[in-house]
């Protein structure tokens, strides 16, 4: 017999929101502002260039580079955070004894993870809208692609958090994994610029196809066809949230 | 119907390290019960599997007539526990945890509900500040506010007095003596055994993983516990074999100087009283004191888990 759960689900969800906003000058203010300063940095470095290859300035290439970065950052902080913190404090084990489905476990901290990616990049873009000319020719695209980030994010931040005993092994997974993947996913450069060899590891990348994706509902330009990269991009949500869910499901590192 | 009942449990960690093998129990519907044991006995594996934290190797357990390990979420909802070690929150205050405990589980804050367990567990004047800022007394008394929250039929209190003073701690058996007579089971673990003894009808003793007894405590108090007659002499005694072989009825010991004499109960409910007076008298002479000694929980408890630790150093 199993009873679904759904004021748990959404207590969860509200609980992993408050969380964030209780600290936003740490989760909202200073991601937001972190991705100011590239822009200026590289404004500034770069002057008037255009993309080779591509009919934009590069000022206005960052700003999507740059807010689909955060989110990707800020939705993985959101879950990995939280599941360590709740580890080496002993606070899971309030998660393990209530009565909630490991489907509605996942579904509350990947929302909630998706909800602190869109709130930082809103604030990064809000700040932007009197510099930059931000017309969103595909607002469906960049849905799409800014949830989808948000939602893998979120849930490789709570398998990190999951597999992680104490905060030196989750920071070994951003440091390693995460950083590296999202720097190297096109933020800054098009793919176009690159030697072939880098042109290939990089479309091994499935944050590359994230974040080229939202770069085209952004700008109508991009270094692939949005239409070709979304079965990668979906097959990631899928194979990320089955993921979740099972590992949740057996209590993998969680339970002895 | 039972609120507990557990058969065959049992549990080996990823290390070897068998926690439990093969635990029988049943804990009755309404029941106030001990569950006692020294360290590493297995009575936090056996509570953190009830409570879904660790994984059980085998055996089957039913939560109010309902299988616990297919019927998990049904189970959970009727459960509150009370871990052992103190886990909190750091982000929100007592009263914030309480409302999303209760969510968690699926229920509406009953605000008056809350404030009762705020005002009995006296965290009222605390309600607002940041768990962080609790002292280790308030923060094991919030866990125990998180495990009845929700208000569960079965109460597990993993040695909820550890770090708590004697006069709150008086005040938490008060407000847990009240629950179970409302009809909430609670299962109890302590090493304040004086506690177990004065608050629960039922009893069990588990050491190295295996269950040595399980019963109700008055019998556990009459059939298991024994009483020794105390002879006191102006003189200290000394036994020789020759004492120890006319009075082996007895098993007579020198305590105190005196000598004791082990009671055993009569068909008719009462002891060997009288016997051993006048075997002692015959032996020793009128003595200037006497009294009856009777064994409480502590030693008991002693002695079931000493017996155990001599069997295990028996082993090759």
């Amino acid at each position: 017999m199993s009873q679904s759960n759904l004021l748990g689900a959404w207590t969860l969800f509200a609980r992993e929101t408050r969380r964030f906003l209780k600290v936003k000058m740490q989760t909202i203010v200073t991601p937001a502002l972190t991705a100011m300063l590239y822009l200026v940095i590289f404004r500034y470095a770069m002057g008037d260039r255009h993309v080779p290859g591509m009919d934009v300035d590069y000022f206005t290439f960052l700003v999507p580079g740059l807010a689909m970065m955060a989110m990707m950052q800020n939705a993985f902080a959101n879950t990995s955070s939280s599941m360590i913190m709740g580890k080496v404090m002993g606070m899971h084990i309030y998660l393990l004894m209530a009565p909630l489905s490991a489907f509605e476990v996942v579904m509350a901290f990947l929302a909630a993870a998706v909800v602190r990616a869109v709130v930082v990049a809103s604030v990064f873009l809000m700040v932007l809208v009197p510099f930059v000319d931000i017309s969103i020719p595909h607002p469906g695209i960049v849905i799409l692609y800014g949830l989808s980030a948000s939602i893998i994010m979120g849930g490789m931040g709570l398998l990190g958090g999951m597999w992680s005993r104490d905060f030196d092994q989750v920071a070994m997974v951003t440091n390693f994994i995460i950083l590296p993947l999202t720097f190297l996913s096109g933020v800054f450069y098009s793919v176009q610029q690159l030697p072939p060899f880098w042109q290939m590891i990089n479309h091994a990348n499935p944050f590359f196809y994230l974040t080229d994706g939202f770069r085209y509902g952004f700008l109508g330009v991009g270094d692939t066809d949005p239409s070709a990269s979304m079965g990668v991009v979906l097959f990631t949500v899928v194979v990320t949230f089955i993921a979740c869910w099972r590992l949740w499901y057996i209590g993998w590192r969680m339970k002895e | 119907m039972n609120a507990l009942e557990i058969n065959g449990l049992g549990k080996i960690y990823g290390n070897g390290n068998r926690a439990l093998g093969d635990v029988s129990l049943t804990v009755p519907k309404g029941s106030f019960y001990a569950l006692l044991g020294p360290n590493g006995a297995g009575k936090s594996s056996l509570i953190n599997i009830l409570a879904d934290t660790v994984r059980p190797s085998s055996g089957k357990v039913t939560l109010l007539g309902h299988d616990l390990f297919s019927e998990r979420n049904w189970c959970k909802r009727r459960l509150g526990v009370v871990p052992q070690e103190i886990a909190f929150d750091p982000f929100f205050t007592p009263r914030e945890i309480l409302r999303v405990t209760a969510g968690l589980f699926g229920c509406k804050t009953n605000e008056a509900w809350l404030e009762e367990l705020l005002d009995r567990l006296e965290l009222t004047d605390h309600a607002g500040k940041r768990a962080r800022q609790l002292s280790g007394g308030m923060r094991r008394r919030l866990l125990v506010a998180q495990a009845l929250v929700h208000r569960p039929q079965l109460v597990i209190l993993d040695e909820p007095t550890a770090g708590v003073d004697v006069e709150l701690r008086r005040r938490l058996w008060d407000f847990m003596r009240e629950l179970n007579a409302a009809g909430t089971t609670i299962l109890l673990t302590t090493h304040y055994l004086d506690e177990a003894e004065e608050l629960c009808g039922h009893v069990a003793i588990i050491d190295r993983g295996q269950l040595l007894t399980a019963q109700p405590m008055q019998t556990l108090m009459h059939d298991i516990a024994s009483s020794t007659l105390y002879l006191k002499y102006d003189k200290p005694v000394l036994l020789t074999k020759e004492d120890g072989d006319v009075l082996s009825a007895f098993e007579p010991t020198v305590c105190d100087e005196g000598v004791c004499l082990k009671l055993s109960r009569e068909e008719n409910g009462g002891s060997s009283f009288h016997l051993a007076y006048q075997a002692g008298v015959a032996r020793f002479g009128i003595p200037i004191d006497a009294a009856v000694r009777s064994e409480d929980l502590e030693d008991v408890f002693l002695r079931l888990t000493r017996r155990q630790e001599s069997e295990v150093g028996d082993k090759p």
